[in-house]
C-alpha cells in the first residue's frame, strides 16, 4: 500500500483540525489550474471507482482499529511436550507467584499508608516538608506496585532534572505507564477522571503530587483543563508535569495524533519514550474490554512486566513552527524510538464519530 | 447465520461461497468473518449503520451516506455479496452492476439526471455550485448523446465500461487488502481542477495515508 509522501502530514497553517493536511501538496506537480487537458467524458464524470474503492478499503480493514487491536500470542503450547511445561507455569505463576506478589503489595500499602496519613494530618504546617514527604511516599508504594508484578524496567537517558516550566510527554499504553514512570522521579499527572477505586485514589494520594483531572465528556472542560494546566506549569514548587497526549490508550504498536494542548504551554517539552517487550506480558489496557482490576490480576498473574523507557532530549518550540508542527516533530521523535508506526487519526475518535466538518470539506 | 459465534462451520463458508458467486475463496470468507465480528460490536449478527460510522476512513468517505444505504444491517452472507464486486474474480459487469447500484438509490433500474447530478454533489460538495455543476454534466451528457430528461440504465452504463478503471480487492498474507488501481484519467482530475481549485479525488486520497506493511 502507499505510504504518501512517507505517511507524515504537513499541517495547515488554521488551528482548528488537527489532522488537515495542506491539500497543496497534493496536487500533482506543475498543474496549472486554469488548464483543462483534455475532453471531460461521461465515462470520466461517472466514475467513482476511486472513492469506492476507499470506502471498500475502511470497511475491510482500517488504520484506526488496527490501533486499538491487541494481537493474541501464538499458542504454542498444543504439543505433548510443551503442555505439561505450561501447566507447570500456570502453577507457579497463579499459586506461588500471585499469592507473594499480593503479599508483597499488601505489606507495600500498609507502610505506605502509616506513615502517608500521619504525615498528611499531622504536617499540615510545614507545607515544604510534608510535599517532599509525600512525594517520597508515592514514589514508594509505586515502586511496591512495579514489585508486585516483576516489573524489570530498563530506563535510558539521562534522569529528569526537576527545573520549572518543563512538561514531560509520553506515549500512553496503559494505566501502569504512570506508575513506571512516577516509580523513577515525582510527576504531576494529568488523568481522566475514573470511577471505583482508581477514583478514590486519584482524589486522596495522587492529589499530594498535584494531579490534575478531566473529564472527557464534559465540553467545557477543555478549557479549565487548559488553564490548570497552565498555572501548574508556571508554578516553582509544583511537580513537573507529566502529559500522554494521545488522550487515549493505545496498543504500543502504534501512535495516533497528539493533542496540541501540552505543546502550547510556553514550556520545553521532555520526550519520553515507553516500549513494552510483548513476550512477557502484553500490557496494553483496552479499556472497553477490561476494567483497570482486571488488567492488574492480569499483569500480576504473569511471569513479568518488562519495558524499555528512554529519556530523549528536551525539544522547544522552534520560532517557525506552529504548536500542531511541534506536537508532530515530537511525535516522531517518540514513535522512531518506540518503534511504534503513526497513524494520522485522532484518539478522541474511539469515542465519537469524526464530525460532518471533516467530511464536508 | 444469524448469531455471531466466533466458529464458522465448513457448511457455512461454502454456503457464502456460493451465495456471492465464488467471487472469494475460503480463506478471504474467513478473514472477512473476523471483521465482520471485529465491527460487528454488540453481536446481533448484522452491522449497524453506526457501527460502520465508528470506522473513521469509511466516515469520512464522501459516498459513505450512499453506501450506508446499502449496506445498513446486512447480515454476514449479504455483507460479502456486497464486497464481491471488489474481488479480483469479479467479471467487468459485476463490477459495473455495483457502480449502477450506487446511482440507483431507488433502485428501479434506472439513473436519472439528478441521481448523478447527487453523486457529484456528495463528491465535489462546496467546491463547485450547484448551478456548475449542471452545466458540466447537462454539457457532458448531450456530448455522449444523452439528455437532461433520458434516463441511463445498465446497458448504457455497460457502453461506457471501457473507459473506466476498477478497484481490485486481494489477499495478502493472509489479510485483505484494498489495491487501488490506477487513479481516475488525469484528464477528469484536472478538468475538475479547472472548475474548482481543489481535487475532489485528492481529499479522498488524504484520509488513507498509511504507513503500514
Amino acid at each position: 500500500m502507499s505510504s504518501g509522501k512517507g505517511g507524515e502530514l504537513i499541517p495547515s497553517s488554521s488551528e482548528l483540525d488537527l489532522d488537515r493536511p495542506n491539500i497543496e501538496d497534493y496536487l500533482p506537480s506543475g498543474s496549472s489550474i486554469h488548464e483543462p487537458l483534455g475532453k471531460l467524458r461521461l465515462c470520466d464524470l461517472l466514475d467513482i471507482s476511486p472513492t469506492l474503492t476507499e470506502a471498500a478499503g475502511a470497511i475491510v480493514d482500517d488504520s484506526f482499529t488496527r490501533c486499538f487491536k491487541s494481537n493474541p500470542p501464538e499458542p504454542w503450547n498444543w504439543n505433548v511436550y510443551l503442555f505439561p511445561l505450561w501447566c507447570c507455569g500456570v502453577v507457579i505463576r497463579y499459586l506461588i507467584l500471585f499469592p507473594v506478589r499480593v503479599i508483597v503489595l499488601t505489606v507495600g500499602w500498609i507502610i505506605f499508608l502509616s506513615c502517608f496519613i500521619p504525615v498528611h494530618l499531622l504536617l499540615k504546617g510545614h507545607d515544604k516538608l510534608q510535599k517532599n514527604m509525600e512525594r517520597a511516599l508515592v514514589e514508594l508504594i509505586c515502586s511496591f506496585f512495579v514489585a508486585s508484578w516483576t516489573g524489570v524496567i530498563n530506563y535510558h537517558g539521562p534522569r529528569p532534572s526537576m527545573r520549572p516550566k518543563q512538561v514531560f510527554v509520553a506515549n500512553h499504553t496503559s494505566m501502569i505507564d504512570f506508575i513506571i514512570l512516577e516509580q523513577m522521579s515525582s510527576f504531576a499527572v494529568i488523568m481522566q477522571k475514573h470511577p471505583g477505586w482508581v477514583g478514590l485514589l486519584q482524589s486522596t494520594i495522587l492529589e499530594s503530587v498535584g494531579c490534575i483531572w478531566f473529564n472527557r465528556t464534559e465540553a467545557k472542560d477543555r478549557e479549565t483543563v487548559t488553564k490548570k494546566l497552565r498555572e501548574h506549569s508556571q508554578g516553582v514548587d509544583n511537580n513537573p508535569l507529566l502529559i500522554f497526549p494521545e488522550g487515549t490508550c493505545v496498543n504500543n504498536q502504534y501512535s495516533v495524533m497528539f493533542k496540541k494542548g501540552a505543546f502550547e504551554l510556553g514550556c520545553t517539552i521532555c520526550p519520553i519514550a515507553i516500549k513494552y517487550n510483548k513476550i512477557f506480558v502484553d500490557a496494553f489496557w483496552n479499556s472497553r474490554k477490561q476494567s483497570f482490576t482486571m488488567h492488574l490480576l492480569q499483569l500480576m498473574t504473569s511471569w513479568a512486566v518488562v519495558c524499555d523507557v528512554w529519556y530523549l532530549e528536551p525539544q522547544n518550540l522552534r520560532p517557525d513552527e506552529t504548536p500542531i508542527e511541534f506536537a508532530e516533530r515530537v511525535r516522531d521523535i517518540i514513535s522512531v524510538r518506540a518503534g511504534l508506526k503513526k497513524v494520522p487519526w485522532d484518539g478522541y475518535l474511539k469515542y465519537s464519530r469524526p464530525s460532518p466538518k471533516h467530511r464536508e470539506r | 447465520m444469524g448469531n455471531t459465534s466466533s466458529m464458522l462451520t465448513q457448511y457455512d463458508i461454502e454456503e457464502v461461497q456460493q451465495h456471492c458467486n465464488n467471487a472469494f475463496s475460503q480463506q478471504e470468507i474467513v478473514s472477512l468473518y473476523e471483521r465482520f465480528c471485529q465491527l460487528d460490536r454488540n453481536g446481533g449478527g448484522f452491522v449497524s449503520g453506526e457501527e460502520f460510522l465508528s470506522v473513521p476512513e469509511f466516515a469520512v468517505n464522501p459516498l459513505s451516506q450512499r453506501l450506508l444505504r446499502m449496506l445498513d444491517g446486512l447480515n454476514f452472507k449479504e455483507f460479502v455479496a456486497f464486497l464481491s464486486a471488489f474481488s479480483p474474480r469479479a467479471t467487468v459487469q459485476q463490477k459495473i452492476e455495483f457502480i449502477f447500484k450506487v446511482y440507483d438509490s431507488d433502485g428501479n433500474g434506472k439513473v436519472t439526471f439528478n441521481d448523478m447530478l447527487d453523486v457529484l454533489h456528495d463528491l465535489t460538495g462546496q467546491f463547485i455550485s450547484e448551478q456548475q455543476r449542471e452545466q458540466v454534466l447537462t454539457k457532458v451528457l448531450e456530448e455522449a448523446g444523452y439528455t437532461k430528461e433520458s434516463l441511463l440504465v445498465m446497458s448504457d452504463f455497460v457502453k461506457l465500461h471501457n473507459m473506466m478503471h476498477v478497484a481490485y480487492l486481494m489477499v495478502v498474507r493472509n489479510s485483505l487488502v484494498l489495491v487501488g488501481s490506477e487513479l481516475s484519467t488525469p484528464d477528469y482530475c484536472k478538468t475538475l481542477l479547472s472548475l474548482s481549485s481543489q481535487s475532489v479525488f485528492e481529499i479522498a486520497l488524504q484520509v488513507t495515508l498509511e504507513c503500514s506493511t
